[in-house]
């Protein structure tokens, strides 16, 4: 006798959403994840909050590099350079 | 890139020092004690790179195979540093288990009772702003190293899964954990910045 499962709840969907958004899930709980967002919004919400952090994260600008760390780099490479030139 | 390296070209170099020195001393200060420290692995790696610049065969992308060179000097030299510290306690990162949002917000049947508001109406302009870039640096800053390794190198470098597990030498499962885990608190840090429950 197959078990049907019972209904996922907001505080289980808030520790698969990662397994969701990489794709990691089988196709019946990700089914029973998606029947679930379908009619709650809080979850509809924090879904997209964490697809928006994914987001924000990737545009985080980088630092540039100090200037004597750079000057010291480029010693090495004129050294290397001239070493293996 | 690589033939222009290879060739000699300063240019070439500067521009790949330029984008990933940064990067990299981030991700090597997740395994030694100190900026300074992190700072001379770096340094150690780029000359690392230069030196097996002729054997690199293009297996993995360039990028990955950087950061692979800098990873083993900065373990190697994390390992060294903390002679005295029992490795392991410093890869603990002590909220195994944790809820990733707070078990307050829930009813008893584990329904939302304070659920979280969609984001939605907030102006691009301040979801870009410098400020909350630095709520998002500090929250990643806050995190155990283990995570912050994992979510700088998949959402802020934009690495995929398989190099971060191959780079890193996690287990897929283990790298999905910890990439959950950091990215659980960076978003409850932007919901507290950017205003809370509805």
């Amino acid at each position: 006798m197959i078990l049907t499962r019972p209904p996922l709840k907001c505080r289980e969907l808030v520790e698969i959403v990662t397994d969701y958004l990489e794709g990691d899930l089988s196709r019946r709980d990700r089914r029973r994840f998606e029947r679930h967002i379908a009619g709650c919004e809080g979850c509809t919400s924090y879904v997209e909050q964490m697809r928006l952090t994914k987001r924000l994260l990737g545009r985080i600008p980088e630092d540039s590099i100090p200037a004597e760390a750079r000057e010291a780099l480029l010693d090495a490479f004129r050294d290397w350079r001239s070493e293996t030139g | 890139m690589l033939d222009r390296l290879r060739g000699g070209d300063e240019s070439a170099f500067v521009e790949l020092v330029e984008r990933y020195h940064s990067p990299m001393v981030r991700l090597a200060r997740t395994f030694v004690p100190s900026e300074a420290v992190a700072e001379e692995v770096t340094q150690e790696a780029w000359l690392g790179v230069l030196n097996g610049i002729g054997r690199f065969e293009g297996r993995s992308s360039l990028k990955t195979w950087i950061f692979r060179i800098l990873v083993n000097r900065a373990r190697t030299r994390g390992v060294r540093e903390s002679r005295t510290v029992p490795f392991s306690s410093l890869e603990r990162e002590g909220d195994e288990g944790r809820p990733s949002v707070d078990p307050g917000r829930f009813q008893d049947e584990g329904l939302w009772a304070a659920p979280p508001r969609a984001w939605e109406d907030q102006p691009e302009e301040r979801l870009l702003s410098a400020e909350t870039r630095a709520v998002i640096r500090e929250a990643i800053d806050a995190l155990p190293a283990s995570q912050r390794r994992v979510i700088d190198l998949r959402d802020v470098e934009g690495l995929s899964a398989e190099e971060v597990v191959e780079l890193l030498d996690l287990t897929q499962v283990n790298q999905r954990v910890l990439l959950h885990r950091a990215r659980s608190k960076v978003r409850q840090a932007l919901e507290d910045y950017l205003g809370g429950t509805s």
